[in-house]
């Protein structure tokens, strides 16, 4: 089943879905697994695995560190398709996609990558660099895969500008919640309510709504407006703070278990 | 062609959030660019604040000493704050008043850029920040000084290697939380479109004037022009005057650093260190390794230590119309004697590295043909790096001295 189809699907039978996000290598592969299983056992639906690049120019403070650390330790783009054909074998309940900028696509040759990704289970990507205009063969390749290009919506997008984004894309649409880079907390407010109501009326595919989210009071207030929360910096912080074992918990309370 | 191509070269890789700011950027630029009286505003104002035209000095103790071609340099150190960077920086302080926004962000990495944005925006009575890697920040205190005490606000940049690239990711990091009232004034011609083409317009204004010059001065064109080539800013600069001449040959300098065998160095376009790749918003050859994570650069001259170049000097570099050549830190010092001494001028470390080229092949050339050398800016003012470059020990007494009696008084 395609990604969107299978979030709609989901979605019949949960208010909200889950999708969360780490770096991979950071703070190892090890510890990386160790997480996966945890949000696997707590209900997440969809994972972003990032692969680490120098230039992270649209990520905050904390997954910048996590790329350089990451990379300072000497992973590799093999290594990474590597540790995601194993996970995608191993949790086969959630829809894994790769999160990465445009140039480690670029540098593995996008029909290769491409290709790799689709042959080891992957569903989607996530590149916040390459806007529909640059990304021509890239949204090719993709959809001929059977792979869903994530698009992006954000506030400063006109309706225009979202209905042209959504129609190249597929799974679903990153609505990014406010300004700014990745890890800063959002309110939900009357202004990010016309927000989301403008996205809806801009595409059919599902809605993810990211940047900030942290607790079950966030999740809750997406109910009804937007089909998945993206939970991003949170749980780098906690792993950091707490440790892998804090993941599950953290996860089972954002959906009020 | 897609816009802001130059043959495979450019494009705008921009997260969806700078969508709009950049359709606003690229509407009042091209505005601009269709208006004959904004080129005309800007030529006034930079003849009224910053000392343009520069001279086109005739350098007849160098051009006697190599023994060949009559060698001319064009003065960018004449321009305010001391570099051809002031060009783009009031160009786009122009275009941010016709946009009505109030505040700028820069990157820097030696400090002239920053320091050159904190000068506009005193002038035009705009917020400034200005993002500098860490090292720079080290590196370049007297920049720092200059450019808090014209009003902006330094960030000390700690990611990555704390180098120019870095400044360059936190400067977008700020930009897209605050586009709404915030220009970023992009110091080179890199970066996403429309800068590269915009940057490189602000800058033409020193080939124009150099083929003007040349002709005044030497009856006809040059026979090569040379420029050094960090970002790309001053030789596209003076390049363009000589474009659509092909009996002009145009070479870029890149910092050979250590000797490019030695992986200390930044030469993109020299050899085959570069590939291809896209970050920072643009596709050009970015000093990287197979997977693309980009790699560590060196130079003696801050200025031109970064892992990517102009998407179109690559441009004009593939299809043969600029040849480029690398420098070494040593051969840049020796240069730099040379030329004090020689005609008592003083060019920056950066500039230097196209007076290394133009004096190596200077005696080749006939003795009624001329070659320019831009001399994107002057040295004088980084006494500190150039002193600690030529390890000069009475600058190292005076220092301890001066030290010596801060901390006294400190007590």
């Amino acid at each position: 089943m395609k990604l969107a189809a299978d979030i709609k699907k989901r979605r019949q039978d949960k208010p909200v879905l889950l999708m969360t996000h780490l770096v991979l290598g950071y703070p190892s592969l090890d510890v990386n697994r160790e997480v996966i299983r945890q949000m696997a056992e707590n209900g997440v639906d969809c994972i972003e695995l990032q692969i680490p690049f120098s230039e992270p120019m649209a990520d905050g403070p904390v997954i910048l560190q996590a790329n350089q650390k990451a990379l300072a330790a000497g992973l590799r783009v093999a290594d990474c398709f590597a540790f995601a054909a194993g996970v995608i074998a191993e949790f086969p309940r959630i829809n894994f996609l790769f999160m990465t900028y445009y140039n480690i696509v670029f540098r593995y040759g996008e029909k290769a990558f491409i290709r790799r990704a689709a042959e080891i289970g992957i569903r989607g990507f996530i590149v916040p660099d390459l806007p529909p205009e640059e990304g021509e063969t890239y949204l090719q390749l993709s959809q001929q895969s059977g792979l869903a290009p994530i698009m992006f919506f954000t506030p400063t997008s006109s309706d225009e500008r979202m209905r042209y984004v959504a129609g190249r894309g597929g799974g679903f649409v990153y609505c990014v919640a406010r300004r700014g880079v990745t890890g800063q907390h959002t309110v939900m407010d009357a202004n990010l309510e016309n927000y989301l109501a403008r996205c809806r009326r801009a595409t059919d595919l599902p809605l993810a709504l990211g940047f900030g989210i942290s607790s079950r009071q966030d999740v809750a207030m997406l109910e009804g407006r937007a089909d998945m929360a993206v939970i991003g910096t949170a749980t780098i912080r906690l792993v950091d703070d707490r440790g892998p074992e804090a993941v599950g918990p953290f996860i089972a309370g954002l959906l009020g278990a | 062609m897609k816009k802001g191509y130059f043959g495979q070269w450019g494009g705008a890789f921009i997260p969806e959030v700078l969508y709009e700011t950049f359709a606003g950027l690229n509407h009042a630029y091209e505005e601009a660019r269709a208006d004959a009286s904004f080129w005309r505003e800007y030529t006034r104002l930079m003849a009224n604040y910053s000392c343009r035209p520069t001279p086109l000095t005739y350098a007849e103790n160098l051009s006697k000493h190599f023994g060949g071609a009559r060698i001319y340099i064009k003065r960018e150190d004449l321009n305010h704050t001391g570099a051809h960077k002031l060009n783009n920086v009031m160009g786009q302080g122009l275009l941010v008043r016709r946009m009505g926004k109030k505040r700028v962000i820069a990157e820097t990495g030696a400090g002239q850029h920053g320091v050159a944005t904190a000068t506009m925006a005193a002038r035009f009575g705009l917020a400034c920040t200005i993002y500098m890697g860490e090292e720079d920040v080290a590196r370049q205190r007297p920049n720092v000084f200059w450019m808090e005490k014209l009003g902006a606000t330094v960030v000390p940049v700690t990611d990555g290697s704390r180098t120019l690239k870095d400044a360059i990711n936190a400067a977008f990091r700020d930009w897209v939380a605050s586009m709404d009232d915030t220009h970023y004034v992009l110091g080179t011609v890199c970066g996403p479109h429309p800068f590269p083409e915009m940057v490189a317009w602000f800058q033409s204004i020193i080939g124009k004037e150099a083929n003007g010059q040349i002709r005044e001065q030497h009856g006809r064109l040059p026979a090569r022009v040379y420029a050094c080539v960090g970002g790309g800013s001053n030789a596209m600069g003076i390049f363009q005057g000589f474009l659509d001449e092909p009996g002009v040959e145009l070479i870029g300098v890149e910092a050979g650093g250590k000797g490019l065998e030695t992986g200390e160095h930044a030469s993109r376009m020299v050899g085959d260190l570069a590939s291809p790749g896209v970050a920072q918003g643009y596709k050009t050859m970015f000093l990287q390794d197979r997977d693309g994570q980009m790699l560590h650069t060196h130079s003696i001259a801050a200025g031109l230590d970064y892992v990517g170049v102009s998407p179109i000097l690559a441009d004009l570099g593939e299809k043969g119309r600029v040849r480029f050549e690398a420098a070494t830190d040593r051969e840049v010092i020796r240069a730099l004697e040379m030329t004090m001494r020689t005609e008592g001028i003083i060019p920056a470390l950066e500039s230097s590295h196209a007076f290394v080229q133009a004096f190596k092949e200077a005696p080749d050339l006939a003795a009624d043909e001329a070659v320019i050398i831009n001399m994107s800016g002057r040295g004088d003012k980084d006494i500190f790096t150039i002193a600690h470059a030529f390890d000069d020990s009475s600058w190292k007494e005076f220092i301890i001295g001066l030290a010596a009696e801060y901390r006294s008084s400190y007590k």
